[in-house]
């Protein structure tokens, strides 16, 4: 084991103990902070597998900005300091979450742990820097990056549009 | 590793593991210097501008040491947590704050040679890392248990979100110009018609820097005569200080980048020796334009802010992108 490997170790085991913390804290606050510790060691991960440009837009967009959001949008509720009993949930939910998420994280290393088990990533000589990155994203990848920025501005309309939106009572009333 | 942290050149007799020390070591020091510098800058400048004098006595010279002894006070004062707080969240507030600036400083370039840590994407790490420091803003207003702060970071959120936008944006265009994410590839590209050409980007840049730092007049998250101190309100001692820090290390780093990505950084008279001086002197020039600013304008209103942001900042620096990737296919 070199260094690396238990850097990775060590930055991967606390991005999933926060994930576990973040979905079973009682206190709501905790949660998005919990969730914000995962996502920010997430692009610690990045960083030991040599992604640096992945590690730091992960870092700016879900730290820096979504996290950001959670907490704003928890604030404007009553979020009260400590454990919170109205947010608990029913045992079967809990148990059905509890399947869900594992029979997820199953198919997910069903999938990828055959496809990737032989790849390796040679870290003195790093092959994608931010060059490559951005010849696949506006290269080979165009046109998905393209559609995705439509559907984020279709998201973005409706939602103004929803807030926008003034409900008129009493006009289709009899 | 390139270049060394130090203005001098010890490349030939350490090794990599004291070279990271020194490093590190020097960083640390910048970190704590120079918002202490432009402190006390701030106190004398905004003094004489008001016909006053400002300190005048502690350290004998002109009040010189007046930072020194406003520290040494700070340590002496009690550390409140208050009953009702969330103990952990409140405690740790300050460091969340304090720390993105001290490791976006450590990325920024004084010359080509003089640079804590030689970054590939440099430009977007300081971005990425100056945006975690709102976390510990809303982290202080929400744990300190007290309706004026959770107020204060609530004003902070909506501030920070918005003009992060803007920001972004401009520093984007600058780094389209130079065709590089890295800001010492940046500084090597720049030239003097620059300053025309980036000109309504770099306004975006320091009016959306200024909001980031809450100085005012985006001082809406801690304004005084209406909820006591914001997000701080609840914090004594130690912890208040680190937030001051953060904020002129805020100031600092904003300054430096600004220097960096708009004014030609180490460019100048003697560039390859001076290079490091340049960017100080330039980036210092940069902070007292923000202190002039606090002295000169009233508070803005919420409305006033994000009106600002959203119909003027954002159309601004989405043409300044449109108008460098114009220049930039037309000369290539």
């Amino acid at each position: 084991m070199t260094t690396r490997d238990i850097v990775f170790v060590v930055v991967g085991a606390i991005t999933a103990l926060s994930a576990l913390l973040s979905v079973t804290t009682r206190h709501v606050v905790h949660a998005a902070l919990w969730l914000l510790v995962s996502l920010g060691s997430l692009a610690g991960c990045y960083l030991v597998l040599g992604q640096e440009l992945v590690a730091l837009v992960q870092l700016l967009v879900y730290v820096g900005a979504i996290v950001v959001l959670v907490l704003f949008a928890l604030m404007l509720t009553r979020a009260p300091i400590g454990p919170n009993p109205d947010i608990s949930t029913p045992p079967w939910q809990r148990v059905v979450a509890v399947v869900l998420g594992g029979a997820t994280t199953a198919l997910l290393a069903a999938t990828l742990l055959p496809v990737l088990s032989g790849v390796t990533v040679d870290l003195d000589r790093p092959r994608s820097g931010t060059l490559q990155i951005a010849q696949a994203v506006f290269g080979t990848w165009v046109w998905p990056f393209e559609l995705l920025s439509v559907l984020l501005l279709v998201a973005l309309i409706g939602a103004f549009a929803v807030s926008r939106l003034v409900i008129r009572q009493g006009v289709d009333a009899p | 590793m390139t270049g060394l942290s130090l203005p001098f050149d010890l490349t030939l007799t350490i090794d990599p593991w004291l070279e990271v020390v020194l490093r590190a070591v020097a960083v640390l020091a910048a970190f704590l210097v120079l918002p202490l510098l432009v402190g006390q800058t701030e106190h004398k400048v905004m003094a004489h501008m008001q016909g006053r004098l400002g300190p005048m006595y502690a350290g004998g010279f002109h009040g010189w040491a007046q930072l020194v002894a406003d520290g040494v006070k700070f340590v002496q004062k009690e550390d409140v947590t208050p009953a009702r707080a969330d103990r952990w969240v409140f405690r740790l507030a300050p460091a969340v704050a304090l720390v993105p600036y001290l490791v976006a400083l450590a990325v920024i370039p004084l010359s080509p040679t003089v640079v804590g840590a030689d970054v590939d994407a440099s430009a977007l790490f300081v971005l990425a890392v100056i945006g975690v420091g709102i976390i510990g803003t809303l982290m202080a207003g929400w744990a300190s248990a007290n309706k004026y702060s959770l107020l204060g970071a609530m004003r902070a959120g909506a501030q920070l979100v918005s003009y992060e936008l803007p920001m972004v944006l401009a520093v984007a265009s600058v780094a389209l110009a130079a065709g590089t994410l890295s800001l010492i590839g940046i500084t090597a590209a720049w030239n003097p018609w620059w300053l025309l050409w980036q000109l309504p980007g770099g306004f975006v840049f320091l009016v959306s820097a200024l909001a980031e730092l809450q100085r005012p007049p985006f001082d809406m998250p801690v304004a005084d005569s209406e909820i006591v101190f914001g997000a701080f309100t609840e914090y004594t001692g130690l912890r208040f200080a680190f937030f001051l820090l953060a904020e002129y290390a805020g100031i600092v780093v904003m300054s430096l980048l600004f220097a960096v990505l708009y004014l030609g950084g180490p460019a100048g008279w003697h560039a390859d020796g001076l290079g490091w001086l340049w960017t100080l002197l330039k980036g210092f020039a940069v902070a007292v334009v923000v202190i002039w600013l606090r002295v000169s304008w009233p508070r803005m209103r919420e409305d006033q802010l994000q009106r600002l942001a959203w119909v003027w900042l954002v159309p601004i620096a989405l043409a300044q992108l449109a108008l460098t990737a114009i220049v930039v296919v037309m000369t290539q």
